[in-house]
């Protein structure tokens, strides 16, 4: 029994003690942000590696989900003949929920776990150490720039995907079924708000860019530094980010609609 | 600089543990300015971090490193990167960049630090690649290359700035005869040529002593024997002995410890019996 | 692969980034269509608006002219005061104009229907339409089938 509760004590002591060094690692790479003002490069580099390789999951997913909602919600709205609002039904689904949140899981799987790989394996092949050896920052070099990259990039994607995903609904609903093309725009414009559904969805894209940034180059920089380590750190990053969108979006959702 | 000192390192009854393993308990060792200087020992005593502590990357327990002078764990960040600047380190396994092409691995210290001219930094690039034989190759990328050319291209990094010191992390391992030629005549011409105080980490004993000056021999945490390669060869102690001659039984024991080997076995009866 | 096409495909990654939000802007919310500067102010009283709601369109012949900014309830004289903004484009109505509340389809969402008059002055910025027609109420139209039944009878 007393060991019991020493385990359980020692669990949260650890616990504690990992929040406060994601912590203070997440504070060391804000502070590094003002470094990248004069090497812009940096940035567009990773903006590259971050952004532009995951577009294409992201484009492909948002055009099928939103043919998807187009045609589950049809096949509902028809039976009150309200079918001139699929449209409707997609774009708010997009927005406020779809969009930020599959994005955020394609983003974890595609983009968080390629930046804590490859951070691990510059850590397993001493890069890292070798950077900070040649009296380079890697907060500065390595981190800040992937950080901001992520935080900028997962918004951006969470709106191509919902852009994408409106046009994928049109496809289907206007295209293959005959919903009017005129109603299915214009319902869906006075149903979705622009500050207030828009504004919100890339308000949760932010947050899903930061939470899962932060983790997959935390996880990357304290890898254990051998083949097993890193993959071991790959899946707890695309573990943790998705468990943090799923949570984080339940928890913004209350809060914002 | 502090002329007055003629060991460049100093390291004075340091400790350093990683949880709960001891892996220094009061190590004191002295580095000669300007000699060839080999730290000898098994693989897992802690070398490579000794030359981190050195560094400065990690902080011992207790005890002092001074380096030119300096106390690596009093310094500030900015003063701990300057001194960096005046050191060299080669990795293991190099340690170049991946996403960087060999020429630019070589440029990276001069682009982060200086805003020198294109032209004189492909001038000093070409020179130090020059001097390790890789001015062929500049355009690969760091997978390319053999282990042999990533470490030469390592040292040509590593000399960028002129350092007054290069440490060594086991360059000889996993070499071929080719290879660790070149670069145990790289490692001796850039001492003896340029009077950079070399830092060697080793477990390869002939090649190491065969140009060093003078040799430490660590394990469990404290010095063993320390003098020029003559002096080891000489010494009366079992340990260094076995050492140096790669017994594989002595005073460091065959087996990694462990229960009574007939207990554990008629345990294993006892177990599969009932 | 070299800093110069990478810069291209950010270049591009940003510009279609613009393109979804002008998408998400002016096709999924009516972000620009009648806000700002390019845009008239009408008032209509109504008895009873029934649903009605801000941010409902409004419709000339079936096509959109304009959006319901808010609405009011004038204690005084017992109306709902409804202000419409409309699109600077539309800026022809003449001033008989009439407003009525219509459904759309039998469950949808309700929205102001304007028929035009035939006088030769127009409404402009801040006039009122007078001749207005209440929503259908469903519950007071059944009521009055049902009275006028029993009072046929
Ligand atoms: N990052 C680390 N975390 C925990 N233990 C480590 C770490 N790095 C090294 N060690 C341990 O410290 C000891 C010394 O390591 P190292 O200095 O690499 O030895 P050497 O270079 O002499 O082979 C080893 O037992 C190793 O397991
Ligand atoms: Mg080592």
């Amino acid at each position: 029994m007393i060991n019991y509760v020493a385990g359980v004590g020692r669990y949260w002591i650890d616990f504690l003690a990992s929040v406060g060094r994601a912590s203070l690692f997440l504070l060391n790479t804000l502070t590094a942000l003002p470094s990248l003002f004069r090497r812009p490069a940096l940035l567009v580099r990773q903006l590259h590696a971050i952004g532009v390789m995951t577009l294409s999951i992201v484009l492909v997913s948002g055009l099928f989900v939103g043919m998807v909602l187009a045609l589950q919600g049809y096949n509902i709205l028809i039976d009150f003949g309200q079918e001139n609002r699929t449209g409707t039904l997609v774009a708010l689904t997009l927005v406020r929920e779809l969009g930020p949140v599959v994005t955020g899981l394609l983003f974890a799987g595609r983009a968080g776990s390629a930046i804590t790989a490859e951070i691990g394996l510059m850590k397993a092949t001493e890069q890292l150490s070798g950077l900070e050896m040649m009296a380079v920052d890697p907060f500065k070099r390595i981190f800040a720039p992937r950080f901001l990259a992520g935080f900028m990039a997962m918004p951006m994607l969470a709106a191509m995907f919902s852009a994408v995903g409106a046009c994928g609904g049109y496809l289907l609903a206007v295209v293959a079924l005959g919903v009017d093309s005129g109603a299915y725009w214009s319902l869906m414009q006075s149903a979705v708000n622009f500050i207030y559904d828009v504004g919100n969805g890339l308000v949760k894209g932010t947050v899903f860019g930061f939470v899962i940034t932060w983790i997959a180059i935390y996880q990357g920089a304290e890898s254990i530094p051998t083949s097993e380590g890193v993959s071991r750190a790959t899946t707890r990053t695309v573990v943790y980010s998705s468990l943090a969108v799923l949570g984080l979006d339940f928890l913004l959702t209350a809060i914002m609609f | 600089m502090h002329g007055d000192n003629t060991e460049l390192v100093r390291v004075r009854d340091l400790h350093f543990s990683r949880g709960t393993k001891h892996i220094f308990r009061g190590l004191s060792v002295d580095i000669p300015r300007g000699k060839i200087t080999t730290i000898l020992g098994p693989s897992g005593t802690g070398k490579t971090t000794l030359l981190k502590l050195i560094g400065g990357q990690l902080r011992g327990n207790q005890g002092t490193i001074h380096v030119d002078g300096l106390n690596v764990a009093s310094l500030k960040r900015r003063e701990l990167y300057q001194l960096r600047k005046r050191l060299g380190m080669l990795f293991q396994s190099g340690a170049l960049l991946t996403d960087l092409s060999v020429f630019e691995n070589i440029a990276f210290p001069l682009r982060e630090h200086t805003d020198l001219p294109e032209k004189l930094i492909s001038h000093l690039v070409l020179m130090r690649l020059h001097a390790v034989g890789l001015r062929g190759v500049r355009d690969l990328s760091p997978a390319e290359l053999s282990g042999g050319m990533a470490r030469r291209a390592a040292l040509a990094r590593a000399l960028v700035f002129d350092p007054m010191m290069i440490m060594y992390d086991e360059p000889f391992t996993g070499q071929d005869p080719i290879s660790m030629g070149i670069l145990i005549e790289l490692i001796k011409t850039v001492n003896k040529a340029l009077g950079i105080t070399s830092l060697m980490v080793s477990h390869d004993l002939a090649e190491s002593l065969s140009i060093s000056d003078y040799a430490v021999i660590i394990s469990e945490g404290l010095v063993v024997e320390a003098g020029t390669p003559e002096q080891l060869r000489s010494s009366k102690s079992e340990w260094v002995q076995q050492f140096l001659q790669g017994k594989p039984d002595g005073p460091v024991p065959f087996q990694a410890a462990a229960p009574d080997y007939e207990t554990e076995l008629l345990g294993s009866l006892d177990r599969s019996g009932s | 692969m070299n800093s110069r096409a990478i810069e291209l495909l950010v270049g591009l990654f940003m510009l279609l980034f613009l393109g979804a939000m002008l998408v998400l802007a002016l096709r999924v919310s009516n972000l620009t269509g009648f806000g700002g500067g390019d845009s008239y102010h009408l008032v209509a009283r109504f008895e009873n608006i029934g649903g009605l709601q801000a941010g409902a369109g409004v419709a000339a012949g079936g096509v959109r002219v304009g959006e319901i900014d808010n609405i009011e309830y004038d204690s005084e004289t017992f109306e709902a005061i409804v202000h419409l903004s409309m699109n600077a484009k539309f800026d022809s109505f003449p001033q008989d104009t009439s407003a009525s509340i219509y459904t759309a389809g039998l469950l949808g969402e309700q929205y102001i229907g304007l028929e035009p008059g035939a006088e030769v002055d127009v409404l402009v910025d801040n006039d009122e339409i007078y001749q207005t027609q209440s929503a259908l109420v469903l519950e007071r139209l059944i009521g009055q089938v049902l009275f006028s039944r029993s009072g046929s009878d």
